[in-house]
């Protein structure tokens, strides 16, 4: 065996995961449909509503890319990544909410004799908003609402330290497995509770709304908004998509998924398996965080609910239907079952008469979803994204029947090749 | 005619009259008594009828009490030829039934006009009622003795304390003469005349826990802060914050008040002068500073009050001492209350923390019920369980059930607790084979499972009992509390819960320990192989483990529901908390869970009481303590050692 054959020339990262190029061509494709379709620059087709739909889609794609990537990559089930997401979207509402209040009460107050003091106006903002709750003072975490750029960063520095505290004391103590899914739970119910208090600092459980009025652009229709959103969100989706399949096609998706096949062995080879977990787990949070800051603003509307843990659950739920352990799986099935679960709940599926009792789905949807998703887990771990695999299977060598499933899964042999 | 009628009637009234006269004997000495004050008692004043109140009820006669209170429902006239008191009711609108003051008996009937009422106002039938109670206590009936002991604890008088202090020698019924005796010292506390005696009755209820007690003292020892150039002797004086203090001398007109930003803001709109104000222009008045500079400077002019300066104020404040006084006590009895107070305040806090811990001990029975299924599943067998939660719902949706067809709440519980096993057990068993059996040694996976199953049965609640809670009516018997005093208390329910966490910890540890299965379950929890090597079917006993931990879970579900509502939610409030205390217990071991359950009660009842206005600050705390906890011992309070760990 010669040095080239050990060391071969590191392809292109494109080249070694070539399914980023086909889900970026893919994703592209459908936004210029889309936008084609659309009220905002289009013929029209499409409902701004649907729109909407669309764009909160993509980004409940892109978290389910993140968990895709701490779960199905690196093995950590993480039921706190809604809760990450949520954090996004209540750090960029509140500078929503408070830059249009503050619009509001400005003008509002130039009506005056007198033109209004910081006081005042921080008064009325703050009257305003925590009305609901009883409240005229804004409470200490609001110190950076009036800052967009401050806002900005910290949808990606709060739940990035959130997830960097939590995951350092879990990973350094080996919490793993199942214990670690359930603390993760505990966490994401303490952030919920937490946020479900009136005294939380924010509006309590009726959580920040009228985001999706964003503040100064009143005069632009909300068709226009919509389609601006939807591109940001694929956007972010492609990106997200590009970075994800960078940091998995290379040696670092080797360990990572090494630990998650077996932790111990990573850790005798000397690898820092705690540093590369921490690091996977404050990442994924932080993609989750600005998917869901780009998520409310087209929702208009986050309360603590969101946050609770059953969210992280259906997160797990989609990553699972569409197929752990494959980017673009996570991206179907997050895709795939959102779209049709807002179909079943919708009230549009007709309803199926057996007779003596009708199928309404709006009741019976979340059933068929709990069932399928037993299903799935037992029969068809690999998902949705199994499907694929089988078109690749036909084409490459036998492995002897080496299931290569994310559990029993070991290198493959085309990561051994390059 | 007319007349010849008029004549007839009053020849008939005047027979009457006699009549009447004749049979009323004018010699009583009730009748005598009420002459003697006969004037008084028509002239029916607040002020001045007091004199023959005290006669009446001093007086010993036997009569007093009913003519008090015949008196007292405007029953007692007066005849306004012979001024003779009688009780009468009206028959009819002109004619009234008449009886004798001594006595009652019935003498006749009379025309009405012959007779005057006396109308007591709600002021004199105060006092009445006051002087009445006396008799009250004095009563041969021992009810009447406590309603009017009850009356005098809701709202007593001055008078009342006369009354029953005359009332206690006389009683004979020990419980009654003993609520007299505290009622008394209270009385005394309250309206005693000399400081001594009520120094004397507050020390006698030093470390006593009753409300009424505090309820008592609490006035006493209320203080009034105020401010003098020099304060009076004896006062005490305090340090008031400078805003505080302030406030204070404004609020008593001795220093000018404070200029608010509303009064410049309106001061300046006032003064607007086109576009400026005092010279000042109107735009740049868009902060404080300027507004006050523009202020201060229409003052100067004389158009508005000057602002007080921070100097001012602590050159006003300089002048003044602040004291405060006892306003509703002399001194020497203010600080008795005190002390007393406070040395019940200790009583308090000691007798708080022991009913904090009975808290404590019936959360914790209600987390190691609902553990306890989990235990067996998830620390026996290493199988998460997350619709353990929804085995528990399943279990109170069954006693509620149980509870439609079953209208005797004692039996339809009895009912209900085997029936609630049953059918949770047949839910565990389908589940274990259907589900479970195909993901042991993927741990994540069967997490994921039982999350699906998690959510289709909480769904399916709800589609068949809808969303609103459901009823687990407790039987009569367990209704109400055990009092131990009026700090100390805990509701039956809550001791039916405690006591059945204790038997199906008694039920774990007999089944684990001393039953074939027990020890066939140990067998292959160890080791799977070498057990089935020794016969034992690994397969029916993970079936029946699983059956045996989601039908306590169904118990558990029952007890819950009788003192939470049944919601098809009801299971996801319990399966963190759950999974918690198993994890903080230890895996595998019954009594880490125990431990676990009482930690978690504990710290949740602790934190409660730290901040009692929110539990759900309370939940999250817990948890993050919790997440805490797991750094220290990752493994839980009782770890397993050995190869039982790694398995």
């Amino acid at each position: 065996m010669s040095d080239i054959a050990l060391n071969p020339p590191r392809k292109p990262f494109a080249a070694r995961y070539p399914a980023m190029l086909v889900f970026i061509g893919i994703l592209a494709l459908f936004t210029l449909v889309v936008s084609v379709l659309a009220e905002g620059f289009g013929i029209g087709v499409i409902s701004t509503s649907f729109v909407k739909t669309l764009g909160k889609t993509l980004c409940l794609c892109m978290v389910a890319l993140a968990m895709d990537l701490v779960w199905g990559y690196c093995g950590i089930l993480s039921l706190g990544h809604m809760a990450f997401f949520g954090i996004g979207g209540y750090a960029i509402g509140m500078w929503l909410m408070y830059a249009r209040t503050e619009i509001i009460v400005t003008s509002s107050l130039a009506n005056a004799p007198l033109p209004p003091t910081p006081a005042e106006i921080s008064d009325g903002i703050a009257s305003q908003i925590f009305g609901v709750v009883g409240a005229s003072e804004f409470p200490p975490i609001w110190a950076f609402a009036h800052s967009f750029p401050l806002q900005l960063a910290a949808v990606v520095l709060v739940p990035g330290l959130l997830a960097l505290v939590f995951g350092w004391l879990a990973f350094r103590s080996r919490v793993t497995g199942v214990y670690l899914s359930i603390l993760t739970q505990a966490m994401t119910l303490a952030l919920a509770l937490f946020l479900f208090q009136n005294d939380s600092g924010l509006r309590g459980n009726n959580g920040l709304s009228g985001l999706q009025n964003l503040p100064g652009l009143d005069h632009i229709p909300q068709s226009t908004i919509s389609i601006v959103f939807f591109w940001a969100s694929a956007l972010a989706l492609g990106l997200a998509f590009i970075i994800c399949s960078w940091v998995i096609s290379g040696k670092f998706g080797s360990v990572i998924r090494a630990i998650r096949d077996d932790e111990a062995r990573v850790r005798f080879l000397g690898y820092s398996v705690e540093a590369y977990k921490l690091f996977i787990f404050t990442f994924t949070a932080i993609i989750a965080a600005i998917a869901g800051a780009l998520y409310y603003p087209q929702a208009g509307i986050i309360n603590p609910a969101e946050i609770a843990p059953i969210a992280s659950i259906y997160l797990a739920v989609w990553v699972a239907i569409g197929g752990r352990g494959k980017l673009y799986g996570a991206v179907i099935g997050a895709a795939f079952v959102s779209l049709l679960s807002t179909w079943f709940t919708g009230g549009q599926a007709p309803d199926i008469n057996l007779g003596l009792f009708t199928i309404q789905w709006v009741d019976w949807w979340t059933i068929l979803l709990g069932i399928s998703f037993v299903a799935v887990t037992i029969f068809a771990p690999r998902g949705i994204g199994g499907l694929f695999d089988l078109i690749s299977e036909r084409r490459s060598p036998n492995r002897h029947g080496a299931a290569l499933g994310p559990d029993a899964g070991a290198l493959r042999e085309q990561e051994a090749d390059q | 005619m007319l007349t010849l009628c008029r004549l007839m009637v009053a020849c008939m009234a005047l027979c009457l009259h006699a009549l009447t006269a004749t049979a009323q004997t004018t010699d009583t000495p009730i009748q005598l008594l009420l002459q003697e004050h006969a004037e008084v008692l028509k002239k029916s004043s607040r002020k001045t009828i007091g004199p023959a109140i005290d006669a009446l009820a001093n007086s010993g006669l036997e009569d007093a009490q009913l003519v008090l209170e015949r008196w007292q429902t405007k029953e007692l006239w007066v005849n306004k030829d012979s001024g003779l008191f009688v009780f009468a009711e009206k028959k009819d609108s002109k004619t009234l039934a008449l009886f004798d003051v001594a006595g009652g008996v019935a003498i006749g009937e009379a025309p009405k006009k012959a007779f005057k009422q006396l109308k007591p106002n709600s002021g004199i039938r105060g006092l009445i009622g006051a002087a009445l109670v006396q008799f009250q206590l004095n009563s041969p009936d021992a009810e009447t003795r406590a309603t009017a002991l009850t009356a005098i604890e809701r709202d007593a008088e001055v008078s009342h304390l006369l009354a029953l202090r005359g009332a206690i020698d006389s009683e004979t019924d020990a419980t009654l003469k003993t609520r007299k005796q505290r009622l008394e010292r209270l009385l005394t506390i309250r309206f005693g005349q000399d400081d001594a005696e009520r120094i004397a009755a507050i020390q006698s209820f030093a470390g006593d826990l009753g409300v009424d007690v505090r309820a008592a003292l609490n006035p006493l020892v209320a203080t009034t802060t105020d401010a003098a150039k020099t304060a009076p002797e004896g006062a005490m004086p305090v340090d008031l914050p400078p805003a505080d203090a302030y406030a204070l001398l404004v609020a008593e007109d001795l220093a000018p008040a404070l200029v608010s930003h509303d009064t410049i803001r309106e001061t300046l709109v006032a003064n607007i002068d086109g576009t400026q104000i005092a010279g000042v222009q109107l735009a740049s008045l868009n902060t404080d500073a300027a507004r006050l500079a523009a202020y201060n400077t229409l003052a100067d002019q004389g158009a508005a009050q000057p602002a007080v300066t921070e100097a001012d104020i602590a050159a006003t404040l300089k002048q003044f001492q602040f004291f405060q006084t006892y306003t509703n006590a002399p001194i020497a009895v203010a600080i008795a209350a005190q002390d007393a107070l406070d040395a019940i305040e200790t009583s308090v806090a000691l007798n708080q923390t022991a009913d904090l811990a009975l808290d404590a001990i019936s959360l914790a029975s209600i987390y190691f019920l609902a553990a306890i299924g989990l235990a067996i599943t998830f620390g026996v067998m290493g199988v998460i369980n997350m619709a353990h939660g929804e085995f528990i719902m399943m279990g109170a949706y069954t006693g509620y059930v149980v509870q439609l067809i079953v209208p005797d709440y004692t039996l339809s519980i009895i009912v209900a607790i085997p029936a609630a096993f049953i059918v949770t057990f047949a839910a565990g068993v389908a589940m274990e084979r259907l589900v479970i059996r195909w993901l042991y040694h993927r741990p994540l996976e069967t997490l994921l499972a039982t999350f699906g199953v998690s959510i289709a049965l909480q769904q399916l609640a709800k589609n068949i009992f809808g969303t609103q809670a459901r009823p687990l009516t407790a039987p009569g018997w367990l209704d109400g509390s055990w009092i131990i005093n009026d700090v100390v208390s805990i509701s039956y329910i809550r001791i039916a819960i405690f006591v059945l966490a204790l038997l199906f910890l008694g039920l774990f540890l007999f089944v684990m320990n001393r039953t074939r299965l027990g020890l066939e379950v140990r067998a292959v929890t160890q080791n799977p192989r070498m057990a089935s090597s020794m016969g034992i079917n690994p397969d029916r006993i993970n079936m029946l483990t699983f059956g045996f931990g989601s039908g306590i879970a169904g118990i558990a579900g029952v007890a819950i529901g009788l003192y939470a509502k049944v919601t098809s939610e009801m299971g996801t409030d319990y399966i963190v908390q759950s999974f918690m205390t198993v994890v903080v217990g230890g895996v595998g071991n019954i009594w880490g869970t125990l431990l676990g359950a009482t930690m978690v009660g504990s710290l949740q009842k602790g934190i409660e009481w730290l901040n009692p206005s929110n539990s759900l600050a309370a939940q999250t705390y817990m948890i993050l303590f919790i997440i805490f906890f797991i750094q220290f011992r990752p493994r839980g309070i009782i770890a397993l050692k050995g190869r039982a760990a790694e398995a």
